[in-house]
């Protein structure tokens, strides 16, 4: 939650990454302290974890539980299966996992745990070095796919059918550049999304706090309409939380189409 | 921009952190769960769509036997029908008969009755004949005092009657 110090509230404060307990550990000259960004990704994790149970229960007629985390997975499934065929049910495990931890460490990020004094949220998806990290597994899963399954014919991947001899060199490189700009593109466009919407968030609470502060005539002019206005966004960043996981997942299986099916 | 401006202070939590977590993600909930969960999802489909054969195997055959069933109606129907005619034949054919019989019965009987009719007749105009003779003759011996024979009085009674 941002600091209320003076009346400046600043927007970046609930983005800063602290050891939990205050200390830090040095392992081999890497700090590997276990951080708020630790702790909501244990979090993350054990969410998901308890969601899952309840589709364990495998009855033939599902309850409510275990129809959503079916309806989850055969999401996840149907998208793997429309986009690659049917080798795509090989990287269920995977995509899930991935659509799922980001669903729900940006669902997570935007639920009010503010209002429990000391909890402070935090969004493990608006952190460059965490999509980044994911961005480099689903790539490094789309060159491993690639590479294992088709060798060096992997590299017709960047030359079209179609392409004239005389394009092929330019052609080449400008599809390698496309390609080698994906992981970038994945990590930096839920970074991006996540950062931005908190952001706004944490705008639009601090014009509610400094109206309330600054006497009734600010409240009608400016909290009220800030306070709606955050209604609106909070919902729509609850659909961005959903279309971001969707977008991250969606794109993996595309990628993970063209390393398996190439072109 | 904390994410920046502290990315090599914390690169190395984080990616840590993240790798364990998301590592164990991967192998207790994506390799461990989901695989269940969709066998699971699989294994019901193959249920309904059994069930789903199952059914329509049962409805072809509850058709089939519907089908026997109205074929074997139909001959039982028209093996009726033939019955039925058949037995109103036999029973119009008796009757018929049976009234011819008593027709013919009738008519014997008027016969015999004519018969005796006829006879009775017969009789009485002979007995009628006799007694017209007697009376000519009673007739004669009284008026005339001549005795004729029966026989002769009869003669003449035939003739007057014959000549009007």
């Amino acid at each position: 939650m941002a600091a209320a110090e003076g009346g400046k509230i600043d927007p970046m404060h609930q983005f800063l990454i602290e050891p939990v307990m205050g200390s830090h550990w040095v392992v081999g000259g890497y700090d590997l302290s276990f951080t708020n960004s630790a702790l909501w990704m244990v979090v993350t994790l054990v969410a998901l974890w308890v969601f899952m149970l309840g589709g364990m229960k495998r009855e033939l007629v599902p309850g409510r539980w275990q129809a959503a985390v079916e309806g989850f997975t055969g999401f996840v499934s149907g998208m793997l299966t429309s986009n690659i065929g049917p080798a795509g049910k090989r990287f269920v495990p995977y995509v899930f996992s991935l659509f799922m931890f980001i669903l729900f460490a940006n669902i997570l990020g935007l639920l009010p745990f503010g209002v429990v004094p000391g909890v402070h949220p935090f969004t493990v998806t608006s952190h460059l070095t965490v999509t980044g990290v994911l961005a480099i597994i689903s790539f490094s899963i789309v060159l491993i796919v690639g590479f294992g399954k088709h060798g060096f014919h992997f590299f017709s991947l960047f030359v079209p059918h179609g392409t004239p001899v005389l394009m092929i060199p330019l052609i080449f490189v400008v599809e390698l550049m496309s390609f080698l700009v994906r992981p970038f593109s994945l990590g930096l466009r839920l970074f991006v999304a996540m950062t931005a919407g908190h952001i706004l968030l944490k705008v639009l609470a601090a014009f509610v706090i400094n109206g309330i502060n600054m006497g009734p005539g600010y409240v009608a002019i400016v909290t009220l309409p800030s306070f709606l206005l955050m209604i609106g966004i909070t919902l729509l960043e609850l659909l961005v939380a959903a279309i971001q996981a969707y977008v991250f997942a969606l794109l993996t299986s595309v990628y993970l189409n063209d390393a398996v099916n190439l072109h | 921009m904390p994410q920046i401006s502290q990315i090599a202070a914390t690169y190395a939590s984080q990616i840590f952190w993240l790798l364990i977590t998301f590592g164990l993600l991967y192998f207790v909930v994506g390799r461990g769960m989901v695989p269940k969960i969709v066998a699971t999802v699989d294994a019901r489909e193959a249920r309904v769509a059994g069930d789903l054969a199952a059914a329509e195997t049962a409805r072809l055959e509850a058709d089939r036997t519907e089908e026997a069933w109205r074929a074997d109606m139909d001959a039982a129907r028209v093996a009726a029908l033939a019955e039925t005619s058949k037995a109103k034949a036999q029973a119009t054919a008796s009757a018929e008969q049976q009234v011819k019989a008593a027709d013919a019965d009738l008519a014997e009987r008027l016969g015999h009755h004519d018969l005796a009719i006829a006879n009775a007749k017969a009789e009485a105009l002979a007995n009628l004949e006799t007694l017209s003779a007697e009376a000519a003759r009673d007739l004669v011996a009284k008026l005339a005092g001549i005795e004729v024979s029966v026989d002769q009085a009869a003669h003449a009674v035939r003739e007057v009657r014959a000549h009007g």
